[in-house]
């Protein structure tokens, strides 16, 4: 039976139902349209997966479209993913006009039925061009660390950022001086999805052992992309400081995603690194792993995030919903997830992820309390129905812009 | 019906109240709300001065209130976002103290409690202004405001028993609401519920009500202490 709104009622806490019934109850029959760059794969398309779902149960009228890209195309937005994350890429004029033809495409291609219409990320940030011709209420909903970007990125991205009526950023810190609205929504996980719900004991023991993985000694683990951002070599420094004491295994586990081509040569590296100690498993899991995912984190004693730059990191949010004491890189969204030494430690090397690390491994009851404290942050902040009701608001925002109080009879 | 009423006589920022229907029942509503960004950020306290001159009200409600409203795994130094911030980034205890202990029950608006955090931090920059940091980056003060959706429950009393039967039962946001925003937001002379029992001829409940301080303590406590005066008094 697919998983409705009222299953989320235990899970949330009293009274998130009501009130995400009484505010949808305000723009029932409205259209809200999301549009990104990919169906499956990263976080965006994942929210996407549930939020779309429950907000129709809702009544409201939502839609998710997904724009069509190439591989040049993709290597461009990666790029420009990279440069407004503040990592020095050089874009051609060439890749410009890939941007631009593309983004020409998906505008004769795509039907624009919101009245509302929520544009994820640079990739179709450019789509906003129609907005002239047809009206509607535009949100650009950014999903990464801007708060550095590259000048020239940033510059030719801006024109169209500023048509729309308004920004969502995930944290203050990525806010930008913008003539439209700017409000800040963290990102969310769906504690009923297969990565997140809970496990039977066996089912985790099992996939540990499909992957070689010894649950009877401790397990230090980073689920993400092989992206360089999340830094999955000085992750493997970090075991091998730990390892100096502590008979512990690493586990790298993350897929690959189609806009993402970066991903395969990352890979690499991290294989390279790892060669030769078979405590090391350096894992690219297939489409569709969720099950597995969970499985691994939930076998885990120690989960790591030690990205240097983050648009939010929700790996964190879905280990602290496992309970487990998270040690994560300084980064973006990461400082929202972990309560330095509340709900994990937060870091700013490889040694100093080793020595929270080891320091986790030797004390089970601060494990314990941390990942307690863990799942009470991630409940109260970065549930997938706070995401719905802040998405409700932002529509209800729109037909009231320049309004610090509104009354909702 | 006062949380109606008082809007209803135009409360700024919030002009369209429903009309009341039964004169002596008080309406609970509550507040739910979205955060608002500004882009305006400072790395120092010249910074901070000059935006705080600048910003909404909302921006400076949100930031001396805000914490009172999210839950703490530890109880934080400061429920002032302003004093956390040149006490963290800055290092500058003495004026985090001051910034602190402003009393926020003097304040009868948003422009008073502006003026209170401008002047202590001029004084502050006119005295030790030449040897205050500047934060490190990636620790700027990033402006917030919150852009609220006011809302009737549903629960409606009847008279002062009903009142504080359901007021055990709402929730955090719709007390601080009715006592928080209602008097510093709104501008209402006192918080909406001294004001309801005060229109009722309880004028010796409502003083008492007012009298406590929400802000040396949590909604939860607050809550309780406000149900307990009620029980004293209405069992005289």
């Amino acid at each position: 039976m697919p998983i409705q709104l009222e299953d989320y009622q235990d899970v949330a806490g009293p009274g998130v139902i009501e009130e995400l019934r009484a505010l949808a109850g305000r723009v029932a029959g409205r259209k809200m349209q999301h549009i990104n760059s990919t169906a499956v794969g990263g976080g965006v398309a994942e929210i996407l997966t549930r939020l779309v779902p429950l907000l129709r149960e809702l009544g409201v009228d939502a839609a998710w479209d997904v724009i069509k890209g190439d591989q040049a195309f993709f290597s461009v937005t990666k790029a420009f993913h990279n440069a407004l994350h503040g990592k020095r890429e050089e874009i051609t004029a060439e890749m410009y006009e890939i941007f631009r033809a593309n983004t020409e495409t998906n505008l004769r291609d795509l039907n624009f039925t919101g009245d509302a219409i929520f544009v994820h990320d640079p990739q179709p940030a450019g789509l906003v061009a129609r907005k002239a011709e047809i009206g509607r209420r535009w949100v650009w909903r950014c999903h990464i660390d801007v708060s550095a970007p590259q000048a020239d990125v940033w510059e030719f991205l801006r024109p169209s950022i500023e048509q729309y009526d308004a920004a969502i950023f995930s944290m203050p810190d990525f806010a930008q001086r913008l003539p439209g609205a700017q409000y800040r929504i963290a990102p969310s996980i769906d504690p009923l999805s297969d990565k997140n719900k809970p496990l039977e004991a066996g089912y985790v023991n099992k996939v540990l052992e499909k992957y070689n993985v010894d649950p009877g000694r401790p397990i230090i683990t980073q689920i993400s992309r092989f992206d360089r951002f999340k830094d999955p070599l000085g992750v493997i420094a970090a075991y091998r400081l730990v390892k100096k004491r502590h008979r512990c295994q690493l586990v790298l586990a993350g897929g690959g995603a189609p806009d993402d081509p970066e991903g395969e040569e990352v890979l690499r590296d991290v294989q390279e690194a790892a060669a030769g100690d078979p405590d090391i498993h350096v894992l690219l899991l297939p489409p569709f792993s969720d099950l597995e995912i969970n499985a691994l984190v939930r076998g885990s004693t120690v989960m790591v995030q030690k990205s240097i730059r983050e648009g939010f990191g929700l790996t964190v949010s879905e280990a602290l919903w496992k309970r487990k004491a998270v040690v994560g890189g300084a980064a973006g969204g990461i400082k929202l997830q972990i309560i330095d030494g509340i709900t994990g430690f937060l870091v700013h090397s490889s040694e100093g992820a080793a020595t929270r690390i080891a320091q986790l491994l030797g004390d089970r009851r601060l494990r314990d309390k941390m990942g307690e404290n863990g799942y009470q942050h991630v409940r109260q902040n970065f549930l997938v129905t706070r995401h719905v009701r802040d998405y409700i608001l932002t529509m209800l925002a729109l037909d009231h812009p320049g309004e610090s109080m509104i009354y909702l009879a | 019906m006062a949380g109606n009423s008082h809007g209803s006589q135009g409360a700024p920022g919030l002009k369209t109240m429903a009309p009341s229907t039964e004169a002596k029942a008080f309406a609970f509503f509550t507040e739910t709300r979205l955060v608002g960004l500004t882009g305006r950020k400072a790395s120092d306290l010249a910074q901070l001065l000059q935006h705080l001159t600048q910003v909404s009200g909302s921006c400076i409600f949100y930031h001396t209130h805000y914490l009172y409203l999210t839950h703490h795994f530890e109880k934080p130094r400061f429920y002032n976002e302003f004093a956390n911030w040149v006490s963290q980034a800055l290092q500058e205890e003495r004026l985090a103290e001051r910034l602190a202990a402003i009393d926020l029950l003097e304040m009868t608006s948003i422009r008073d409690l502006r003026e209170a955090l401008a002047r202590v931090m001029q004084k502050h920059l006119e005295g030790d202004g030449k040897t205050i940091r500047t934060c490190p980056p990636g620790e700027e003060f990033h402006f917030c405001e919150a852009k609220s959706f006011i809302m009737p429950t549903g629960l409606v009393a009847a008279g002062v028993s009903e009142f504080f039967d359901l007021l055990g039962n709402v929730t955090n946001d719709c007390l601080h609401f009715h006592f928080f925003e209602a008097r510093l937001r709104l501008e209402r002379p006192t918080n909406d519920f001294s004001q309801w029992l005060e229109d009722l001829g309880q004028k010796r409940l409502a003083a008492r009500i007012n009298s406590l301080n929400p802000y040396a303590m949590t909604l939860d406590e607050l809550k309780h202490e406000i149900v307990k005066l009620g029980r004293r008094y209405s069992s005289k």
